[in-house]
Order: C-alpha cells, then structure tokens, then sequence
C-alpha cells in the first residue's frame, strides 16, 4: 500500500486521541484496582496493625543490636575465671569480644569448633591455641602476636572442624527452618479461606488430627529436601559426619516436628495473608539470629542465650553438630531431643485448641 | 455398602422428632440475625426453610449443622444436644464450599469417606451422584451441575442419617436442577431426612413434606405446603398482560399488584372480579385464572419489596 492510500485509509488526528483515551481507560482501570486493594488493606485491621508494628519492633530491635559501641569481629577466650584488662595488653584491642573461659578443655572444645577464634592464657611467656583452619583465628593469631611477639602457640589437640563444617549445619538448618514454617502456615490459611476447612469441620475430624495429619505430610517433604541438601553439598563440601547418621535423621525428624508445630500456632487461627506471613517472620528471624546458624552465641549476654534457647533451632543446631562434628550418642544429645519432642506436642496442642475452622 | 449404622425407622412409621430446635438466636453486633427460632424435624421427613435473602436461613442452619454457636437457645439431635453421634450422622451441603485443589473427582469422594467410619463405598457413591464418568477429572475442572453433584456425593460418603442441603440448585440450569431434584427424591425415597433451604418455591413445592417461612429472622409460617396455602390463600389469582391493561381499571377496588409484564389479581370474589373486569371494558382474551402457589404464599407473607 502506498504512502498516499495509507494517510486516506488512516485519518492523521485519529490516533493521538485514541492512544489518549486508551491511556486514561488503563490509568483508570489500574486506579480502581489499587483503590480497592488499599481498602482490603485498611479494613484487614489485624494485618494493617501488624504491618506498622513490623518497622516499629525493626527501629528496637536494630537499635539495640547495632546500636552503642562498634560491635566486635573477633571472639578471643581468655583463660581465667575473672577477665581484667591489665592481664594482657592485648586484651585492649578494639574489636575484640574477649570472654573469660575458666575450663580450659572447654574453651579448646569452643576453639576446634570455631566457637573462638581464638584461645589465650595470660602470663609469662602467654600461651595461646588456634584452630589452623580458621581464617578469623589467622587474623586474631597475627594481632596478638604484633601485641606480644613473645606468645607461644600450643597445639591443638584432636581433630579441628572447618568453619564450612561448622556452618553447615546451621545451612541445612535455615534451610528445614522456613520449610517448615512457611510450606505449612499458608496452606493451612489458603485452606480457612477457600472455606475447604469449614467443610472439614462439618466432619467428625478433629483439630489435633486435621493439624498432626498436615504436621506429618509436611515432615516427609522436609525430610527429603533435606537429604537431597545433604548428600549433595556434603558431596561437594567434603563434609564428614563424625557421629550416626540414623541419629542425625532422628534430629531432622524431631527439629522438623517442632519447627512445623511452631508455626502451626500462627497458622491455627489467622485468615489474613499478610498478618500470618508477618508473625511467621517474627518467629523466623529470632532462629535466624540467636539459634546458632551463622555464629555462636559464646560470650553473648545471658539472657541472648537464654532466649536462644528457647528456640527449636537451636537445639536441632546444638544436636546436629554435637552428631556430625564430635560424633556424639543418643545420650549425650537427649536434652535436645527431649526439648524438641516436648515443644512438638506444647505447640500442636495449643495450635488444636486456638484451631479456627471458618473465617470469623 | 460399607458398614451401615442401625437403619431409621420408615417413612409410614410413626414420626418423631430427629432434630428439635428450641429459641434458637444469633446476635452479630446490634444485629440480631436469627430471633427465636423453634422448629422439630421428624424422622424421615423432608422440611424445607424458605425466606428472602438476609431472612436468617443460613445462619439458623449453620447453627443446626453445628458450625455456628448459637448466642441462646438449643438444638437437639435424637434427643441430645449435638456431638460426635450427630458428625458422624449429617451429611452438608453448604451453600459455598470449597475442595482441597489437585484432587480428582475420585479422591475428593475417597478423602471425605475416609473421614467416617461407616458409609457407602467410593464407587457407589460414583454411581449414585452419576459421577462415573468424570472420577478421573480434576475436581476444579467440573462444570457447576458437575460440582454440585459431587458435593453432594461428599455430603452422602457417611451414608447419613440426617441431609443438610443449604440452597443446593442455586446458580444450576433447569437440567442441572431437576437432574438434582432426582437425586434428593431418591434419598427422600431412602428415608432419610432432609433439610432444605431454597429460594425456589417450585423445589419446595415439589421436594418438602413440611416448609417453615423465614423472615427478619423469625418463622412467620409453617406447615405442609398445601395446608399453608389452604390456611393463607383461600382466594384465586388473576392474571393479565399489562400492556392490555387499561390505566382507568388499574383505580378499581381490586387487591392488584404490577409485575414487570402482567397484572396480578388476588380475589376471593372471582364472579364479582371478573364482572368488575368487564365493566372497566378490560380485555380477558389473554386472562389466566390459577390457584395461588408456594410462591404466592411467599411473596404475600415476606412483601415483594428488594431484599439485599
């Protein structure tokens, strides 16, 4: 077609005004759609309370961890039961997070597996022991000796873990972590809110069997993702378990009951995606940071440690490496095992109890 | 079948009540959705609860289904307030349900039976909803008459005792509709006892032994559809097309309602009305003479204004 019949079969003003109103009808179709998503937002007052609590608990939370002094890069044990600046002038280094550590087959233990970087008895000549495949014990073992050139190294006895070793754990950890938590909470929601679970309540079904059933499905989907991670990064991390790999197992199975249970609490009553996807990040984040997944908590605060504690992934952590790096039995591992069974029937039960069939 | 629970006594045996509901209310805020409910279901029976959108229905049979809590008032099942022997007893029908995704027509049905310990096998249930066919569809690739027919195979997996149908053809085309009346005359036929709510009069008309109407939360009417209409409507119906309609007859002292295409006459006098009829010179070429029905009844008792 020529230029000519073109302009004739086409006016010239036509598509301007017509890309114009295209433009506006999208803007206004697109306006609609977001003024009505604000208003769900709005209204969904549990989920807007809770999105603006979020960067609240954020200000506190970071406040309080990165806030004051530069926090320290180096964990240094120091041999004694009361710790005393004037005990060795490298114990003023900035940086530095010295820990007095009266038990020294303790602190060695702490030392092999890159708990400290490094390990100092003050006196004369200082001694001091390093784990060899430590990158952060090369850097804390070149600063103390500029500080005292005349400390001897001792040898560490028995085998060191690798800080890849001990970190690998944590990682399959994290990994089961947000499995758990995350592959159960929304189903159990997109379930109350399709309106399937009130069908279900009109069934003999109970809510401790609805949620053990839901518990168990998603144990077996974790188990295996797990084992596929472990074979295959152990594979290429040349990671060797130390212990029994059927404990091992049994420490998956027990961490990802307790971690399914944990965020079933939250999933059990909810109905609103954002709020459930928020409270399942609160319970995420402090495993994330105090259960031992990136570092230990060795020389942290008691009540850090105390409230580590209290997480579920920090005994399935504090199982798995006592199993897999120091190669310990059932029985040293039981209080472990024991917490996590014991936090697998506390939050099912109250998950049965607080259980909402319907949206209210 | 599988396992069936003692057998109900039959429909020509004497009645009594399956579930009594007594002051059944609900409160929601200042709004007070079910008021003072009170009705008994005998054994074998189909009883229908009709009523206007908002009237309380749902609610009121949420509440007999166990799904609510009522804010007073009682309901009871074989005598007893409700409990496991009433789930493992009722099937339901809610008016929206939803099913577990990725499930096959087959594994939705074998997933509710295995939630009771007696019932009608899987297949049966198949062959009873007419589902054969589509036992290996995905259950979200049904159509609406295909979805409804299988709810209602989940609402049978218990073989059970008492129905709850929460305005099962709502939404349905007319096959779709009568296919589903077949099924719950044939579970009527079963002696089971149903309790229906609809807002096809027709369906009521045809399917309950017995109708409560529903208004504001209230029962304002109840009984046997016949004798209703015998106890409301002791008069004619009087039909005409509007348009033939002269505007000078619509001031006659006549009971008149305007339909969007006919005029509605409802007398007791149908000599003295169709002479009046004839003065005002009103053509009665097209003139349609009827007794009223369930609907009539309904629209008289519950006003024809919109409900929400």
């Amino acid at each position: 077609m020529s230029a000519a019949r073109e302009s004739e079969a086409l006016p010239a003003t036509a598509p301007a005004p017509r890309a114009r109103s295209a433009v506006r009808a999208s803007l206004a179709r697109l306006l609609a759609v977001w003024h009505a998503r604000n208003l769900e937002f709005l209204r969904d007052r549990s989920a807007m309370i809770f999105t603006l609590a979020v960067p609240l608990l954020t200000v506190v939370g970071m406040s309080f961890v990165f806030g004051g002094a530069p926090r320290p890069l180096f964990k240094v044990g120091v041999l004694t039961s009361a710790l005393k600046a004037e005990h060795h002038p490298f114990l003023h280094e900035r940086y530095f997070d010295f820990v007095a550590e009266p038990r020294l087959d303790q602190a060695l233990h702490a030392v092999s597996r890159n708990e400290l970087d490094l390990l100092m008895a003050p006196g004369a000549p200082t001694r001091y022991w390093v784990n060899p495949d430590s990158p952060k014990g090369y850097i804390s073992e070149r600063l103390l000796l500029q500080a005292d050139p005349h400390a001897q190294r001792v040898p560490v006895s028995g085998a060191s873990v690798r800080y890849v070793d001990w970190l690998f754990p944590g990682i399959l950890g994290m990994n089961m972590m947000f499995s758990c938590l995350f592959g159960v909470g929304y189903v159990v929601l997109r379930y109350r809110k399709s309106g399937f679970l009130k069908r279900l309540n009109a069934t003999p079904l109970s809510a401790f069997e609805f949620l053990t059933a839901q518990v168990l499905s998603r144990l077996g989907l974790t188990l295996l993702v797990t084992v596929i991670l472990y074979v295959g990064i152990g594979l290429t991390i040349h990671f060797h378990n130390a212990g029994s790999t059927a404990l091992l197992l049994l420490v998956a199975v027990l961490g990802s009951l307790s971690l399914i249970s944990f965020g079933l609490i939250i999933a059990a009553r909810f109905s609103s995606e954002e709020l459930v996807g928020g409270l399942l990040n609160l319970l995420a984040w402090p495993m994330m940071l105090l259960s031992g997944i990136w570092f230990s908590l060795e020389g942290a605060p008691r009540w850090v440690q105390l409230a580590g504690q209290l997480l579920p992934l920090t005994h399935v952590l504090s199982a798995a490496r006592a199993v897999a790096l120091d190669g310990a039995a059932l029985r040293e591992i039981t209080g472990d095992l024991a917490y996590l069974a014991l936090t697998t029937l506390v939050f099912l039960s109250y998950g049965a109890w607080s259980f909402r069939w319907r949206v209210e | 079948m599988e396992n069936r629970p003692a057998p109900l006594p039959s429909p020509g045996s004497a009645p009594h009540a399956l579930l009594e509901v007594r002051g059944l209310e609900k409160q929601y805020g200042a709004v007070r959705a079910v008021d003072g409910v009170s009705l008994s279901i005998p054994a074998g029976s189909c009883f229908g609860l009709l009523g206007p959108n908002g009237a309380g229905k749902t609610t009121s049979i949420e509440i007999m289904e166990g799904i609510l809590a009522p804010s007073a008032g009682e309901v009871l099942y074989r005598g007893e307030p409700l409990g496991a022997r009433f789930r493992a007893e009722a099937g339901i029908l809610f008016q929206k349900t939803a099913l577990q995704d990725f499930l096959t027509v087959r594994q939705t049905v074998a997933l509710f039976r295995g939630l009771y310990a007696h019932g009608y096998g899987v297949d049966e249930l198949l062959h009873m909803c007419a589902l054969e066919r589509l036992a290996r569809r995905d259950n979200r690739k049904v159509s609406g008459g295909q979805l409804q027919r299988l709810l209602f195979a989940v609402a049978l997996a218990n073989d059970p005792a008492i129905l709850f149908l929460d305005e099962p053809t709502t939404g349905l085309d007319p096959q779709a509709r009568r296919n589903f009346w077949d099924l719950i005359e044939a579970m009527k036929a079963r002696g089971k006892t149903i309790l229906l709510t609809t807002h096809y009069m027709e369906e009521a008309e045809l399917l309950c032994d017995e109708v409560a109407i529903m208004d504001h939360g209230r029962i304002i009417a109840q009984g046997a559809p016949r004798a209703l209409l015998q106890q409301h409507f002791a008069r004619m119906l009087l039909e005409l097309p509007r348009q033939e309609f002269p505007a000078s007859a619509r001031n006659l002292p006549l009971q008149l309602f305007e339909a969007a295409d006919r005029i509605e006459i409802t007398t007791d006098d149908l000599d003295g009305t169709l002479r009046r009829l004839m003065d005002a010179r009103v053509p009665l070429t097209h003139l349609r003479i009827r007794p009223p029905n369930l609907e009539d009844l309904f629209l008289e008792l519950t006003g024809r204004e919109l409900r929400a």
